[in-house]
């Protein structure tokens, strides 16, 4: 199986479903979309990523019910910055769709979407401990792997793979 | 009163830490602690040729090597946009349904030891003594095998093996039988595992659960029937699912996991198909020895692979496999260079220790051990 070259055409992608539903609710909120390798990715305006999730999983056509994973990717030093990178999965469909929100490096922070998926609660503490992504509205935004006292973020690239000395 | 449990406590299975507010016997409130055991495995990773990551991904969860080695690969065989020969496939199946039942063996036999029947662990043990017999078979490792490469297979499976895993499979499912013969009636076993740590399926899903902890709250789903990779949609097999929700649900779900599974390495035994192992992307793969020897091309690429390793094609790709505990889920960023420029680890125990919390808020103090055991958890892969 060849590589095919990415779809970033949205007028393309306008009909996969997640797609189509956040169109129709708001255009704003989606800054674009990337098909690539049989996957689906959606840029999602910073703000409305609460708004989106929640949309979503409460699609009832099509719901993207489970929150598998949510990380974050640095591409440090472009701006903006810092990606962070939710992966939902549609049981009933069998589906997975890729949200991403862009933020700039200087005080990265976005709404938390715990609310919507109990399940976000370790997977935002984690970006924020290895990150430094803050996220507004989590019940308990604390560091989740390293020690409660630990300086700096360090999946940040900016951070040495030995650490400081 | 706050008691604290581990991060030494037996039953932890490693390292974990839970603050359990108490009200005499009953649990207002449990917060887990972990991270005791985190090393920084992504980081590593960056810092890593692809193939060199491999290895790394034996450490995560060192219960189910296979399966951490067979995710990883699959995502940079997606990147990279490989086919891989049906051979291959079907030993990675194999071998992985054989990890499912090496993994599900240590849980029953630690949880079963946690919650006072200890003469399960000792038959556990000496089944999965010959499960990794059989890897070492194969790989030369007993446990931290990376058998998989990315491509295919390290090596082509040695004379033998595939009779071995026949004699293995042939005597296997009597053994479940002695299993469920100790366990499944056993009154004192029911009144420890039946209506305790119940969770619902809304909750579970909401939670991030999956896996035997998510089948045995009713729903129905599992990543090697409903999303198959690797081949899984030419393998017959139903997927247990318990409508329970406690601790007995998730008990039976995996013990029956383990007779489907080795029904799958019996069908994997008997339509193993002819051919190589490896597919052909002479850049990507490391030649055989022979040829390496013996022809300049083949020494060439070998010694630019090892040396510069292989640049692959920028892009992102979230490849997530069906292991033990749940999902397991690999994303892996590229940037079009020969290291990854990201390499993330969904964890199934993860998601699933988040549930704990739910399963045992106003129950017994002595229910948390059987809650924490039947979640299967593995500090490793919550870690990294």
């Amino acid at each position: 199986m060849p590589l095919q070259p990415a779809i970033t055409d949205l007028e393309e992608l306008k009909n996969h479903p997640a797609v189509a539903k956040l169109l129709a609710w708001n255009p704003a909120a989606v800054e674009g979309a990337k098909f690539d390798r049989d996957e689906m990715s959606i840029y999602v305006e910073r703000s409305s990523i609460r708004d989106v999730c929640d949309l979503l999983c409460q699609n009832t056509d099509f719901p993207f019910n489970y929150l598998a994973d949510i990380t974050c990717v640095d591409w440090f030093p472009s701006e903006p910055r810092f990606e962070v990178v939710y992966h939902l999965l549609s049981h009933s469909k069998k589906e997975r769709v890729r949200l991403k929100v862009r933020l700039d490096g200087s005080s990265p922070a976005l709404d938390s979407v715990t609310p919507v998926w109990p399940a976000a609660n370790y997977f935002e503490r984690e970006v924020f401990d290895l990150f430094g992504v803050r996220f507004a509205g989590h019940p308990y935004l604390r560091r989740l792997l390293m020690p409660e006292d630990w300086e700096g973020h360090p999946l940040r690239k900016d951070y040495p793979v030995e650490g400081y000395r | 009163m706050i008691l604290n449990m581990g991060p030494h406590h037996p039953s932890t299975h490693g390292v974990l830490r839970l603050l359990l507010e108490i009200d005499g016997e009953n649990i207002v409130r449990i917060m887990p602690d972990i991270g005791y055991l985190h090393t920084g495995i992504e980081k590593t990773c960056e810092a890593k040729f692809y193939q060199q990551v491999v290895p790394l991904t034996d450490r995560i969860d060192y219960l189910c090597p296979l399966t951490n080695n067979l995710c990883y690969v699959l995502a940079v065989e997606k990147l990279l946009g490989l086919e891989i020969p049906p051979k291959a496939q079907w030993m990675r199946v194999m071998l992985n349904e054989l990890t499912r039942i090496n993994s599900h063996l240590i849980w029953l036999g630690t949880h079963a030891l946690d919650i006072g029947a200890m003469t399960v662990f000792l038959y556990c043990f000496r089944e999965r003594e010959d499960i990794l017999r059989l890897f070492e078979m194969v790989s030369g490792q007993r446990m931290m095998t990376s058998y998989f490469r990315i491509g295919g297979l390290a090596l082509e499976p040695p004379l033998g093996f595939f009779e071995r895993v026949q004699d293995f499979a042939t005597r296997f499912p009597s053994k479940v039988d002695e299993y469920e013969n100790l366990l499944t009636g056993n009154p004192i076993w029911g009144m420890r595992t039946k209506g305790v740590a119940r969770i619902t399926a809304e909750d579970a899903v909401a939670l991030g659960a999956s896996g035997p902890t998510l089948r045995g709250s009713g729903v129905d789903f599992d990543l090697r029937r409903d999303m198959p990779y690797s081949s899984y949609e030419k393998f017959k097999f139903r997927v247990p699912v318990s409508q329970g929700g406690d601790v007995f649900a998730r008990y039976a779900c995996r013990v029956a996991e383990m007779r489907e599974s080795i029904a799958m390495v019996q069908q994997a035994l008997d339509g193993m198909p002819e051919g190589p192992i490896k597919a052909v992307a002479p850049k990507v793969i490391l030649p055989d020895r022979e040829m390496m020897k013996t022809q300049m091309e083949a020494l060439i690429y070998h010694f630019k692979i090892i040396t510069e390793g292989f640049a692959v094609p920028a892009g992102e790709v979230y490849q997530a496999v069906e292991s033990p505990r749940g999902e397991m889920g690999y994303y892996v960023v590229s940037d079009g260079t020969a290291k990854p420029y990201r390499v993330h680890m969904r964890s199934a125990c993860l998601a699933n220790l988040q549930a704990l919390p739910t399963m045992c808020e106003g129950r017994l103090l002595a229910d948390v051990v059987a809650a924490i055991g039947s979640i299967d958890i593995v500090l490793g892969e919550i870690d990294r």
